[in-house]
């Protein structure tokens, strides 16, 4: 049964190595992982910015891209809820690519949702020595559910320890082109949840979305904290951080 | 109310910079309603709480759906048990029809307890330019007379005033020595506020919500203003959105159970008070005259269009009080009645797309307010098909759209685009130096005046890593 893995452009661009983990788990899972070479973005900036007609372009790309795989995971809440919850409204006019579209949600899963669901056999054999602490980022908390999938999975992580924050449910302030369009009100509100991770204690914060992990990470180091390691799920569980 | 909308920006600049408003907004957040709303429904139970939520979501749609006929009934039910009603189509027609009351009962002084609408109105503004003296009896509202400062919060109105500061405001109009505890300063506002109730010739209440069935307005209070308000005085007025009718008051008390729960964590509050028409023979109080004045003020543009959903709102509060966003600007930012995500839907609705163009896109669509609304509002959503909206309209900056468009336009030819990210990633890795954190970011210097960018972690994108990944085991394969 193949997997195709949509590694999201901010992964891609940002931090291949969380694609390379996303691939070990899923392979370690049991399953076949393609990754279709022309993927690029599922739309969500246009999408959020009310541009329509981009955002419809490249989700017919993405629907396209993927069409011949049993799933589809995605390393991101974000994007995998930018498919789930709004390609049906991206295609609303359009019977025909709605259901292509609907095709797609049904496919459709975050990389822990679908680690805990449907791994064929243990993904997670990785260990991991300190404790860490969970951000909840929004559109996958809100938009598809995730919240105990990646907590089980961690809870795998020979060694590791886990302790929760402060409002680890509220926004971190990233919000897409929130960060650059209201710069001064973002930070503010990243600042919050870098006190929140430092009030915890743990040596990291471990999430599941790259727009949280610039943000809370830029800001960490900015705030003068060069220790607090700013860590994505997929690389935990893979055993492949760094350090 | 004048509007400052399109002075967002500016705003919560200054917001973020006012060490007092800040203090007092995250006293606000720790001991406030989010944690209150939040034991309320766990008491009440999560599950039944999420049925509830649906429920009152279908009442105010049924509500909505046939908005003109329960008006009608409302109209027809008030006037048979002796109250009069008068519609208004805007805030100002609102204010005129008022002012024409006070005329004919020769009104000199007005108590009023808490009315957003009468905010939208501008009400307090035109009665005193017409020589009527307007009071408010809202403890949090009559703060804010005496300081001449519009509400921040629609439940919470003075929630970015301290105590010290409110002691102060106390001390300059009470002409009283200065008090510092809560319980003696509230003491002191009673007294004030005792003289007025008994010398009012007229009472402004808004309404939570009107009731078909019985021709009935309908208060949740919990100070006891409100009651004072709609008996003592002569005439009563009673001032609010035609949004507000819902059919029954079965279907009242459902959305009653909603609405303090999500506004106060309470399960009811202190004054539940239906008000159904003026003073009967038998009646002990109440007042000789009720008047209703029904205001549309932008409410039926939105019926029938896409964002009729906004209109399901109950006014509880629950999406500012979680929302981060209100939580690190408060409510003046804004810039005019309604703040939040409920305000960044409403003004635009009601004072126009291009008057309040930051206001739709003043949020991270984090959902955390659409998640507690009472009656289900997709607010997020709604937020978005106004930034639609203003794409559609020509509203946006052209170099954001320039900016979309160029992404968008790269992103649909995988090739330009490979060739375009594997450029950009090497030049973002330079720039991030030995540290990996960019200081000054090109083309998004909003990012980097609070925070670093941490820098691509590989010269080269996943994509082009896989590639030559996979170049390699087929060299190794072909090898053997």
């Amino acid at each position: 049964m193949r997997v195709g893995l949509f590694v999201t452009c901010l992964v891609d661009l940002m931090r291949p190595s969380i694609g390379f983990a996303a691939l070990k788990l899923l392979e370690g899972a049991g399953y076949e992982v393609t990754v279709p070479a022309l993927q690029t973005c599922c739309g969500q900036p246009g999408w959020n910015s009310g541009d329509r007609e981009a955002t419809r372009a490249l989700a017919e790309m993405l629907i396209a891209q993927f069409e011949e795989c049993r799933y589809v995971v995605v390393p991101s809440g974000s994007c995998a809820g930018m498919i789930r919850a709004h390609f049906p409204e991206v295609f609303a006019n359009q019977p025909a690519m709605l259901a292509k579209a609907q095709r797609l949600v049904a496919r459709t899963y975050e990389l822990t949702e679908f680690l805990t669901k449907m791994a064929k056999r243990p993904a997670v054999s990785a260990s991991f020595k300190g404790t860490v602490t969970y951000h909840d980022s929004c559109s996958g908390l809100r938009e598809i559910g995730v919240k105990a999938q990646p907590r089980q999975l961690l809870a795998k992580v020979v060694g590791l320890k886990l302790v929760e924050m402060e409002e680890c449910e509220t926004c971190c302030g990233f919000g897409g082109t929130f960060s650059i369009k209201y710069g001064e009100i973002s930070s503010a509100m990243a600042e919050k949840k870098c006190a929140n991770i430092a009030a915890s204690g743990a040596q990291a914060v471990v999430l599941g979305d790259l727009g949280c992990m610039l943000n809370i990470e830029g800001r960490l180091r900015r705030r003068g904290d060069a220790n607090t390691q700013v860590l994505h799920v997929a690389e935990v569980l893979a055993g492949t951080t760094e350090g | 109310m004048q509007i400052q909308s399109m002075h967002f920006k500016a705003r919560s600049h200054a917001a973020l910079a006012d060490a007092t408003l800040q203090a007092n907004l995250r006293k606000f957040q720790s001991t406030g309603f989010t944690a209150l709303r939040a034991r309320a429904v766990a008491e009440f139970g999560a599950e039944l709480f999420e049925a509830l939520r649906g429920e009152g979501a279908a009442i105010r749609d049924r509500s909505l759906e046939s908005l003109d006929a329960w008006i009608g009934s409302f109209e027809a039910e008030a006037v048979r048990r002796g109250a009069t009603v008068l519609f208004a189509e805007t805030g100002a027609e609102a204010c005129e029809l008022l002012i024409e009351i006070c005329r004919r009962h020769g009104v000199r002084k007005a108590i009023k307890s808490k009315s957003m609408l009468s905010e939208e109105a501008g009400l307090n503004e035109a009665l005193a330019a017409n020589g009527i003296r307007p009071v408010e009896t809202d403890l949090g509202e009559y703060i804010l007379q005496l300081a001449g400062e519009p509400p921040s919060h629609i439940i919470a109105p003075a929630l970015h005033k301290s105590k010290e500061e409110v002691a102060g405001l106390f001390e300059a109009h009470h002409h009283a020595p200065r008090k510092d505890d809560i319980p003696r300063m509230t003491r002191e506002a009673r007294e004030v506020l005792r003289e007025h109730f008994l010398s009012a010739d007229l009472g402004i209440s808004g309404g939570n919500f009107l009731i078909a069935e019985t021709g009935s307005g309908v208060i949740v209070t919990n100070e006891g203003n409100g009651r004072m308000v709609t008996t003592l005085p002569r005439v009563h007025v009673c001032i609010t959105g035609i949004e507000k009718v819902l059919p029954t008051l079965e279907d009242f008390s459902t959305l009653l159970r909603l609405l303090t729960r999500s506004a106060t964590g309470q399960p009811i509050s202190n004054y539940v008070s239906l008000f159904t028409g003026p003073r009967a023979r038998q009646d002990r109080d109440g007042p000789e005259h009720m008047v209703f004045i029904l205001v549309d003020a932008g409410r039926t543009n939105l019926v029938g269009g896409d964002i009729q959903e906004m209109l399901r709102c109950i006014r509880c509060g629950a999406c500012m009080n979680h929302c981060p966003v209100y939580r690190a600007v408060g409510g003046h930012s804004y810039g005019w009645v309604y703040p939040g995500p409920m305000g960044s839907v409403l003004t635009p609705s009601y004072v126009g797309l291009a008057n309040a163009l930051d206001l739709p896109h003043a949020a991270t669509l984090c959902g955390a307010c659409s998640v507690a609304c009472p009656v289900k509002i997709p607010l997020p959503e709604l937020l978005r098909r106004l930034r639609e909206k203003q794409v559609d309209r020509g509203l946006r900056p052209r170099s954001e759209r320039a900016a979309i468009g160029l992404w968008s336009w790269t992103a649909r030819r995988p090739r330009l685009y490979a060739l375009a990210t594997a450029i950009a990633v090497r030049f973002l890795r330079i720039l991030g130096g030995r540290n990996g954190m960019i200081v000054a970011l090109p083309f998004g210097r909003e990012w980097t005046r609070g925070r670093f960018f941490p820098a691509p972690k590989s010269g080269k994108t996943f994509r082009a890593l896989y590639a030559a990944r996979n170049r390699g085991q087929t060299t190794v394969l072909l090898l053997f």
